[in-house]
């Protein structure tokens, strides 16, 4: 098969095709880990610590969701994952390894679609594997199936400002599926999308990861969401952000927006994050008087 | 099962209905194709105005000419000014004077845009390049490029290389002045994007700072291009070898009034093919790529 080379290349395993699981096991070994992570933001004017100690690992197939307030370091925390950013205490592993550069093992998805407007959809798709790469026949090959994965066929020639909201990411999500990357990497990526195209490509999501086993770090403000998304959902306190709770979601998927124990565990994140939330404002309104 | 129709072959099942109602299918369509009938008549018409205006002009010489109010030596007619340009493309001179030109002007033009390029690109991403680089090349904007010529003449020698040389100080400037605009203007998202990717230093400036920079400059290019081709033409008239400059300076040392008219109408028609032809297809590509948001 002409994807060998590739995976050799990329230290990728062969990864399973296509046969659905009934269920996620998210029982791989450790793939990612953070020990002590710290980052501290020294300017002229400010000094902000964004994250205080951080340490949390993350498995192989796993989908992890990390809610948390506002400026509580979530981004921070990611793009320390992704290698675009260097914690200024702690380390951040990947595969056992320092992590020191972005690479394509671990993919950021942005918030706003980062994709490249003099490219048409396939073209975008196409490109994480030129950088990569990997050779015309291949990248086709790969493009084909992510494209359709993402339900973009039809729109493969399409530039992106002729698509919508939704259409972006889910091109977002095929040029970041493509590279058949270990870890994805999400930072609100639904956010400014309506509820309705949210919904939908939660469950697209939710199916296409446990698909491929794809682990992912997903930063969301939706308490909902990441119950429906998450194999566990990963607390953050105000800032300077740590580490507040871990909270299973062992439910069956799919798992649709409205299901009871869907609402009941988001209920119970909330309540987690509320709190905080809280005390965050209340120690405010101390300082401010 | 949301799993049903998910990578089906037949993805308008899948779609949700938001994507279908808020994306119409790409290119194509009725209201594109009305669009295009309401700019095709529209063109019609600007064309016929254009024609009764430039008819006119015409007609407005000719009149001068017939009136005789200057000697026929000032002013030639009409066709008096076509058979000289007749008489200079059969012996080939014309032919000859817009090769040499154009070979100039494409040297000299593609240097500057390397050059611009790289100079603009440095002055955009780092501060005390800009900060220095960049106040030379603005400082020398304000230089006509064919005060360079004395110099270049010293330089380069009593050759096309002098030349060149003048062409590309004219343009160089314009490019290297969007080249930074360009670069600067570049969402910091692209360059993430292109990092997570993998993509090394070469890769993102080839494959996404060069492209994503092309909005920003077609404007730059096309101003260092019309800048190019009037140094190019002030140092072919005062550096007589060979060039549409030459045939101008021949025009009047012959005292061939027609000549010099037949020549300049050459100089403005290159412009024009240029600007139309490479320019235009510049603008429509960007446009077609960004659509409205760039333009
Ligand atoms: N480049 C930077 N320079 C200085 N401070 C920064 C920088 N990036 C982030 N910070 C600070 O770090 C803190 C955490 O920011 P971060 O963007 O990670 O928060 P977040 O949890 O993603 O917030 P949101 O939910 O609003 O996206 C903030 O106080 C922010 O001001
Ligand atoms: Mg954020």
């Amino acid at each position: 098969m002409a994807s060998e080379t590739f995976d050799q290349e990329t230290r990728l395993p062969p990864k399973p095709k296509f046969e659905a699981p009934a269920e996620r096991m998210a029982a791989g070994g450790e793939l990612m880990a953070l020990r002590g992570v710290t980052r501290h933001f020294r300017t002229r004017r400010h000094d902000t610590l964004a994250i205080d100690r951080i340490s949390l690992s993350v498995n192989e197939g796993e989908f992890v969701c990390i809610v948390g307030p506002s400026g509580c370091g979530k981004s921070t925390l990611l793009n320390i994952v992704a290698g675009l950013d260097h914690p200024t205490g702690g380390e951040a592993l990947f595969d056992g390894r320092l992590i020191d550069r972005p690479g394509r093992e671990r993919i950021v998805v942005f918030q706003e679609p980062a994709l490249y407007p003099w490219l048409n959809v396939r073209a975008n798709v196409e490109l994480g594997l030129k950088i990569a790469g990997i050779g015309r026949s291949e990248r086709k090959r790969l493009a084909d199936r992510y494209i359709s994965l993402v339900n973009l066929r039809r729109f493969e020639k399409a530039y992106i400002h002729e698509l919508s909201g939704g259409m972006k990411q889910r091109a977002q999500l095929a040029r970041a599926l493509a590279v058949e990357p270990r870890m994805l990497l999400m930072d609100e990526p639904f956010a400014a999308l309506d509820a309705q195209t949210r919904d939908v490509l939660q469950q697209e999501l939710q199916e296409i990861t446990s698909r491929l086993k794809t682990t992912v770090i997903f930063v969301t403000h939706n308490v909902r969401e990441a119950v429906i998304l998450a194999d566990r959902v990963v607390v953050m306190t105000p800032a300077p952000g740590k580490l507040k709770t871990e909270i299973a979601i062992p439910l069956p998927r799919p798992r649709g927006p409205d299901s009871h124990a869907v609402v009941d565990l988001a209920a119970r994140v909330r309540t987690e994050l509320q709190h905080d939330i809280y005390a965050a404002q209340s120690a405010e309104d101390s300082y401010a008087i | 099962m949301p799993s049903s129709g998910m990578h089906g072959d037949e993805p308008g099942i899948a779609l949700t209905p938001v994507d279908i109602d808020t994306t119409s299918v790409p290119r194509g369509g009725s209201t594109t194709a009305r669009f295009r009938e309401l700019d095709a008549s529209g063109l019609v018409l600007k064309a016929l105005r254009l024609a009764v205006f430039y008819l006119a002009l015409l007609a407005l010489w000719q009149l001068l000419y017939s009136l005789h109010v200057w000697s026929p030596y000032l002013l030639p007619s009409p066709s008096d000014v076509w058979h000289s340009f007749i008489d200079y493309v059969d012996n080939g001179l014309i032919q000859k004077a817009v090769r040499a030109s154009m070979q100039r002007l494409v040297i000299g033009y593609a240097i500057s845009i390397l050059i611009g390029l790289i100079i603009g690109m440095a002055c955009g991403s780092n501060k005390y390049v800009d900060e220095t680089l960049g106040s030379l090349v603005l400082g020398l904007q304000s230089l006509p490029s064919i005060t360079w010529l004395p110099l270049a003449i010293l330089w380069f020698g009593l050759n096309q290389n002098a030349i060149i040389f003048v062409t590309f100080m004219g343009s160089v400037g314009a490019i290297a002045i969007s080249a930074r605009a360009g670069v600067q203007a570049i969402p910091p998202l692209y360059r993430r994007a292109a990092a997570t990717m993998g993509a090394s230093r070469y890769q993102s400036v080839r494959y996404v700072l060069l492209p994503a920079m092309v909005p920003s400059m077609a404007q730059g290019l096309k101003l260092g291009w019309s800048f190019a081709w009037r140094s190019l033409m002030a140092a072919e008239l005062i550096f007589v070898t060979m060039g549409l400059g030459h045939l101008l300076n021949l025009g009047r040392d012959l005292n061939n009034m027609s000549l010099v008219l037949a020549i300049m109408f050459v100089i403005v028609a290159i412009g024009l093919a240029v600007d139309r032809i490479f320019f235009a297809r510049v603008e429509a590509w960007v446009q077609e790529r960004w659509g409205l948001e760039a333009a």
